[in-house]
């Protein structure tokens, strides 16, 4: 009998503790925060991005860049006073998870606006959530899918850079140079697979000869085991299309493996916050292409405003290029917000539409057809001397200036005329 | 795709050894532990990660990698000692989940004690001057670094080999993994005993994690990953066998290596698919006693 009570006395205690935990961590949570905020009525942006896992450090510093952009708008005085507001979700490199953090963005959090996403197949479903609520999603990172009719929607726009445009600006630069026996190690998703079909497409009018293409899972640690097979291939040039952690890791053991010794590295995409992370020796050397990099600030007088305020509230720092993005995803919505006077969806997206704007790197525009910002493509190779400050991480070796030849046209991606 | 000559595959073979001697190193501390101990230390690749960040550490101090080599195992197997001392040991004798669930959580508390004490990105880790670059092994080029592990391997596995055969301590440890009521009866304070044997586990965990850090540089997640592979290597070996973790570790490499070469898409895969087939035909993988687990 009175163990029967003390029982059940136990369980009404865990009871308790468990309704007060809740409680508490209801109290402390963003969610309650932001529902105090939403009474003033902020212009609300979603920015789901993969703040944990292998990208987590290109991710943070989309998440600084992007507050840049927030605290410039709301600093101007907002639209009309009505101020701005982010709300960051970490999606965890997760197509699932995005889906869901983004629908309760939608539906939750009531954002205008979606901003985000650091993976080629994570937009997608970022924008099959809000092509489908109607909400403006604006992409800040690689994919050549989001262009095309099929995933399309006049909700979609593309602030970064596509595999197409990407690999053909590098391909363009180092096909010309290096060699034409090219071998590619790629990592197992869309990303991937878009840069080498983009090389492979500009490879053509050079001629190359695909050694062939090793791919490897997202997230893979240890490269040795698929090291020896390159190299046993002896390219001119080695492609590496991954992204994040397994660049990093990548090119460090590509570079123990002495693969340098014989063979250009080149990569699509060489990320800042990657090479900082891994340090001078393992990207020593590889070239690959960029949507920005600081030191364009001696041509760009909107770089320089960028990088100053930039270093203004972030002690000094520089950004890189994944927090360009943020920013310019950020930026454009809002700007277009400020011309339309209206956080209205249609209004926003024909201010967009019309948007000829220059905010970081130069001038850019949003093409009509498919919502792709056409813009420069910069070739960048690695440094490890001379280098001015720590950001001083690579050299701008060659430009291509914003052209709609680079991109696939209108009719090739499935757009009506 | 063409070129696959003799030299390849034995080359390929070798990469796949190096990367075994990775495994064996994290999984004999993980196969030590419960086997002395039963306890299943999910912290495992936390105190890895650990090792990793005091190298760090210590290179920030000014510190050179040889010191690396000894400061680290000693500082982490010292860690690992408290640990044991004041959280695991309350928890003897009460079934095998209690210190599971302990070191579960432990290791999330570690991994973001090391977040906020180093940030969430990571950090370069420069291969020791002495070991850079590659040298010719006869069939091709391999890096002199991953060669200098293979050795580093094979010095700890000695070492613990004649501790734990030629030492009376060493012998202390195996009658306690025996029947610790026995040693405990003859007078032999088998509490003590524990902690050294948790303390040599984590010492080489940490151990692993420094000598891991030049290969994929430094970030607090990256005990997570290795702890899933190189529990294929503990099971596959029999839980608890020391032996069978080093035969198990190899073979895994060199599965991946082999899988890497003619079908790379299935190299994470075939690690998983060793594991079922050898559950099926030997459940209790190669070496391992039978009920161990109950």
């Amino acid at each position: 009998m009175r163990s029967e009570v003390s029982k059940s006395r136990s369980i009404s205690r865990r009871r308790l503790l468990a309704t007060v935990g809740a409680g508490a961590v209801t109290a402390a949570s963003p969610f309650r925060i932001n529902l105090v905020k939403a009474e003033e009525a902020n212009i609300k942006i979603g920015f789901p991005v993969p703040l944990t896992g292998p990208y987590g450090t290109e991710a943070q510093d989309q998440v600084r860049a992007a507050q840049l952009a927030v605290a410039q708008f709301n600093e101007a005085g907002g639209l009309n006073g009505r101020k701005a507001e982010l709300v960051v979700r970490d999606d965890k490199l997760n197509p699932g998870e995005a889906a869901t953090r983004t629908l309760e963005l939608v539906e939750k959090e009531k954002v205008n606006f979606v901003v985000g996403s650091l993976s080629a197949a994570v937009q997608l479903a970022i924008n099959n959530v809000t092509k489908e609520r109607g909400i403006i999603f604006n992409s800040i990172s690689q994919s050549d899918a989001i262009n095309e009719a099929a995933d399309f929607s006049r909700f979609t726009f593309h602030e970064a850079l596509n595999p197409h445009m990407t690999s053909g600006a590098v391909g363009r630069y180092a096909f010309s140079k290096f060699g034409k026996r090219v071998a590619f190690l790629t990592a197992d998703y869309a990303y991937g697979h878009e840069m080498v079909r983009g090389f492979l497409e500009v490879g053509k009018a050079f001629n190359i000869e695909n050694l062939g293409d090793i791919r490897h899972p997202l997230g893979t640690t240890d490269f040795s085991t698929l090291l020896p097979r390159i190299l046993a291939l002896k390219p001119d040039i080695l492609c590496i299309s991954n992204f994040g952690r397994d660049q990093q890791i990548a090119l460090r053991q590509a570079t123990d493996f002495g693969i340098k010794k014989t063979t250009q590295i080149i990569a699509p995409l060489l990320s800042h916050a990657s090479r900082v992370a891994a340090g001078p020796q393992a990207f020593e050397g590889v070239i690959g292409g960029c949507s920005f990099y600081w030191g364009i600030e001696d041509k760009f007088a909107s770089t320089k405003a960028f990088n100053d305020a930039f270093r203004k509230m972030y002690d000094g720092k520089l950004p890189t290029d994944y927090g360009a993005l943020g920013y310019g995803g950020v930026r454009t919505v809002l700007s277009a917000v400020k011309n339309a006077g209206s956080v209205d969806t249609d209004k926003v997206i024909t201010a967009l539409e019309a948007l000829k704007y220059d905010y970081y790197k130069g001038p850019q525009y949003y093409r009509k057809c498919d919502h792709q910002s056409v813009q420069s493509v910069l070739v960048i190779r690695s440094k490890s001397k001379d280098q001015r400050n720590e950001s001083d991480v690579f050299e701008v070796i060659s430009t291509e200036e914003p052209d709609e030849a680079h991109l696939r046209s209108c009719a090739e991606l499935g757009h009506k005329a | 795709m063409a070129g696959l000559s003799l030299d390849l595959i034995a080359l390929q073979l070798f990469a796949g050894l190096a990367l075994g001697a990775i495994y064996v190193l994290f999984a004999i501390g993980l196969s030590l532990i419960f086997g002395m101990l039963t306890v299943v230390n999910f912290a495992h690749g936390a105190f890895y990660m650990v090792g990793a960040y005091a190298g760090l550490y210590i290179l920030m101090l000014g510190g050179n990698f040889w010191i690396c080599l000894l400061a680290v195992p000693l500082a982490v197997g010292l860690f690992g000692m408290l640990v044991e001392r004041f959280l695991i040991r309350r928890l003897y004798g009460r079934g095998i989940d209690y210190p599971l669930l302990l070191t579960f959580g432990l290791s999330y508390v570690m991994v973001e004690l090391v977040r906020l004490a180093f940030g969430k990105t990571g950090y370069p880790f420069d291969t020791p001057d002495l070991l850079q670059g590659a040298v010719n092994i006869g069939v091709g080029y391999f890096p002199l670094y991953r060669l200098f592990v293979i050795g580093a391997t094979a010095a700890v596995l000695l070492g613990l080999w004649l501790f734990l055969e030629k030492t009376s301590f060493g012998l202390i440890i195996r009658a306690g993994a025996r029947d610790p009521q026995i040693v405990r009866v003859l007078g032999v304070d088998i509490s003590n005993v524990w902690l050294i044997v948790f303390g040599i586990g984590t010492a080489i965990a940490g151990f692993a994690g420094l000598l891991a850090a030049p290969l994929q540089g430094v970030i607090p997640e990256m005990g997570s990953t290795i702890l899933a592979e190189a529990f294929v290597v503990t099971v596959v070996g029999g839980m608890g066998s020391i032996g069978g973790a080093v035969l198990a570790g190899l073979l895994v490499g060199i599965v991946v290596s082999m899988s890497s070469l003619f079908a790379p898409e299935m190299a994470k895969v075939s690690i998983f698919a060793l594991m079922a087939i050898v559950l099926i035909v030997r459940p209790q993988g190669f070496f391992g006693r039978a009920g161990l687990m109950s």
